[in-house]
Parts: C-alpha cells; sequence; structure tokens
C-alpha cells in the first residue's frame, strides 16, 4: 500500500506492507535515532512524535501515521541542544542506547510543562528505563537545566 | 508478533462493522495489548477516523469515544472533577505517558482484562457501554458478556452525585497491578470493585448492611474483611491469592476510610 506522511518536516511517499510498524519504516527512512529496546511496549527507546505527542513507534502501524507528521530526533536537533549538554555533564548517558527516547520525551514534557516540578519530571518520563544510571543523573540533568533557563 | 495482509481505515461505522464480521479480520484501537500477540489476520480496521476520538458533556453525562486515549482521560478536567481524580489516579501509572497517548479507552474496556485499572474505576460509577449495534448496556452487564463481532464505539457515565476513591498495589511504580480497588457512593449506596484479582473486575455492594450507620474505623473493618472473603483471588508471578486476599482488605479499608474523609 502507498502512504504519504511528513517526516521531520519533509514530505514522503512510499510503498509499504500494511503490517510495517511505524519503527521499522522509520529505521528504513534513515532516522537511526529511533532504537527498540524492548519490543513490549516498555522501555519508552523508540519514542517519537505523532505529530506532536510523544508515541510508541515499535508499536504504532506506519499506515496509521500516513497523513500525519512525524518527528523523530533528527528533526529536533535544536531543540535538543539546548539541554542534551546538561544531561552530559552529569553523567547521566552511560551507554547512551535511551538517551534519543528519553530526550524526546523530555521535550515533550518541557513543551506541556516548562518548570515542572522533581516528582512532574519522574513521573511524565516514567515510560523511559535506563539500565545505566539509576535516573538521578538524568534528573540532576533536567534540574540544572531548568535553573540554567531560569538564570537567564 | 502480529502479521496480516490488509489494512482498512473504515470510513464509516457500518464499513467497519461489515469487516469485522469475518474471524480472520480484527478492529484495532490502540494495538497495544493485540500486538504482542502471535496472531495472524486477514485484514485490520482502524477506526481511528471515525470521530470516536472526543469526550463529550453535558449536565447528565460524559460520552467518551472509544478511541479516545488513557491519557485524555487522565488530563481531562471534566471527568477528574467529577471523580475526584480517581480517574487520573487509576490511569497515571499505566506504563508511560507514551503508552497512554496510544492506548484507548476502548481497547481496554473491550479487552475486560484481568488487570486493567482502566475496567475496575468505571465499573464503580455509573457507566454504560454503547455498542454499535447491539445498543446501550451497563458496564456491569457487558463485563459478563461474551466477546462477539459488534463494535464498542462510546462509553457513557451519567453524572450522579458521587464520592469515589481508586488505588492499586503494584510492585513497581508502571508494573502491572496486583490488586486494584475502586469504592464510590452514589445514591447513598456504597460500591467496592476489586479488579487484577487478577481475573476481570467484579463489582460488590453492601449487602449486609455492613455500613449503613456510616462510614466509621468499625463499620469500614467489619466491611472489609467480609468483602475479603467474598472476592474470589488467584496468584500469578505477582502475588499470591493469599496475599490478594489480604490486599483486599487493606484498599478496602484505605479507600473507604477515604471515603468517609477518616484520612
Amino acid at each position: 500500500m502507498e502512504i504519504t506522511l511528513t517526516l521531520n518536516g519533509k514530505k514522503i511517499m512510499d510503498q509499504i506492507e500494511p503490517d510495517l510498524t511505524l519503527f521499522d519504516f522509520l529505521r528504513d527512512h534513515n532516522c537511526y535515532s529511533v532504537k527498540c529496546g524492548c519490543e513490549t511496549t516498555n522501555c519508552g527507546l523508540c519514542t517519537v512524535f505523532f505529530d506532536d505527542t510523544p508515541v510508541l513507534s515499535c508499536s504504532m502501524l506506519a499506515a496509521r501515521a500516513a497523513g500525519h507528521r512525524i518527528t523523530t530526533l533528527e528533526g529536533l536537533q535544536d531543540e535538543a541542544k539546548e539541554f542534551i549538554g546538561f544531561i552530559a555533564d552529569q553523567g547521566a548517558d552511560q551507554c547512551g542506547f535511551c538517551n534519543p527516547g528519553f530526550v524526546m520525551n523530555t521535550i515533550a514534557l518541557l513543551r506541556e510543562n516548562p518548570d515542572p516540578t522533581d516528582d512532574e519530571i519522574r513521573q511524565f518520563l516514567s515510560g523511559n528505563l535506563c539500565r545505566c544510571s539509576g535516573y538521578e543523573g538524568q534528573l540532576r540533568g533536567i534540574r540544572a537545566f531548568l535553573e540554567s533557563r531560569r538564570g537567564k | 508478533m502480529i502479521t496480516f495482509q490488509k489494512y482498512v481505515k473504515a470510513a464509516d461505522l457500518e464499513e467497519a462493522y461489515s469487516l469485522n464480521q469475518t474471524r480472520k479480520n480484527r478492529i484495532v484501537g490502540g494495538m497495544l495489548w493485540l500486538r504482542l500477540g502471535n496472531s495472524s489476520y486477514n485484514t485490520v480496521i482502524d477506526i481511528s477516523d471515525l470521530g470516536l476520538d472526543r469526550i463529550e458533556e453535558d449536565e447528565e453525562q460524559f460520552r467518551i469515544g472509544a478511541m479516545v486515549t488513557l491519557r485524555e482521560l487522565e488530563t481531562h478536567k471534566g471527568l477528574n472533577d467529577y471523580t475526584g481524580s480517581a480517574i487520573c489516579h487509576a490511569v497515571k501509572d499505566i506504563i508511560g505517558v507514551q503508552f497512554r497517548n496510544m492506548a484507548t479507552l476502548g481497547g481496554s474496556i473491550w479487552g475486560r482484562f484481568g488487570y486493567s485499572d482502566v475496567l475496575t474505576v468505571f465499573m464503580s460509577l455509573d457507566t454504560y457501554v454503547e455498542l454499535y449495534k447491539g445498543g446501550i448496556v451497563s458496564l456491569a452487564k457487558f463485563v459478563k458478556m461474551k466477546r462477539d463481532n459488534d463494535i464498542l464505539t462510546h462509553i457513557i457515565v451519567k453524572k450522579k452525585p458521587l464520592k469515589c476513591v481508586y488505588d492499586a498495589v503494584r510492585i513497581q511504580r508502571t508494573d502491572f497491578p496486583v490488586l486494584t480497588c475502586a469504592v464510590s457512593e452514589m445514591d447513598g449506596e456504597v460500591r467496592t470493585v476489586i479488579g487484577a484479582r487478577p481475573a476481570k473486575a467484579r463489582l460488590y455492594t453492601d449487602e449486609k448492611g455492613l455500613l449503613k450507620e456510616g462510614l466509621t474505623e468499625e463499620s469500614i473493618r467489619a466491611y472489609a474483611k467480609e468483602l475479603s472473603s467474598k472476592v474470589p483471588t488467584g496468584s500469578n508471578t505477582r502475588g499470591s491469592a493469599a496475599y490478594r486476599s489480604r490486599l483486599v482488605i487493606v484498599l478496602a479499608e484505605r479507600n473507604l476510610k477515604k471515603l468517609g474523609g477518616l484520612e
């Protein structure tokens, strides 16, 4: 079947198998920031924006994305650049595998709630698993970013 | 892994219903549970373009489309004002925001899952299920019905004066619940729903009148103990039947105390 969607601002038309997941579609279109960690909808590594809503691309059909805007980390470099340094400063990205999904969902959080509390951060990011860090580094990084932004 | 040969975005409910009459075709909601199985279908029927993604509210009821996501339930002011945030509490620990942006109310209710927070909280309200051909039936009746080829289009919650409290026990936040419990007071009647037993939720009323003199420490304790003796529980990897039976007492007491303003 043929689908058309907007991927990172560019209109794309492609022939796909009906049961192709959005995750596989995105990897086929060189969006390698999108990773598959669990395939059971638990880990958040495959997070992308469906229009402006964070979703799990491993569990969405590419066919359902037809006519919609899909954004991966490749399309959000400027927005991500703002705070990713704060995450690195805290040593929060150890193996780095969870980072793209984590960054995507943090961007979604900060768009929805520009000044979240620690509890709100934990709650929003609870669907992003990291097997290295224990999450404290990420929390410190986001906190440092928010403090820096308040100081500007 | 789910596989299928054809994907159809239904243009209207009649088309979706007609396609759904074939055993090898399947309607998909959020597709989160479905994709974890090992199933093969001829045609997958997508109902996401049928305007079933809205929450309508008037003075008498909420009418919630089957494709409304759990995240929309979690953040809907009207629903959470009405239920004292019980709906938000019931869904906020389901996996993560991304998951809840995809999982649909219709999928959760249609599945009648034995671990469902959603089914538990909605059973404690005056809730009805609207089926395309089957009309409107109470959620309590729907839960006992066999799955057929109809389409769940809406969930209706009647706005009766209500107090409602929800709680669940999880080994770890975002995991499946070990036990779920919702209590509500409507028309002077206390309703208790216990779910994740680990079978689908069941509704209990105060048949012996243990709470008729009001919610006090003593009456709540007696009611919770009596309730635990009635609720069938089972064992799985998350907990034993004995542990769940004990949790029935703990959660019922805790929620009823909150309901009565004792906590």
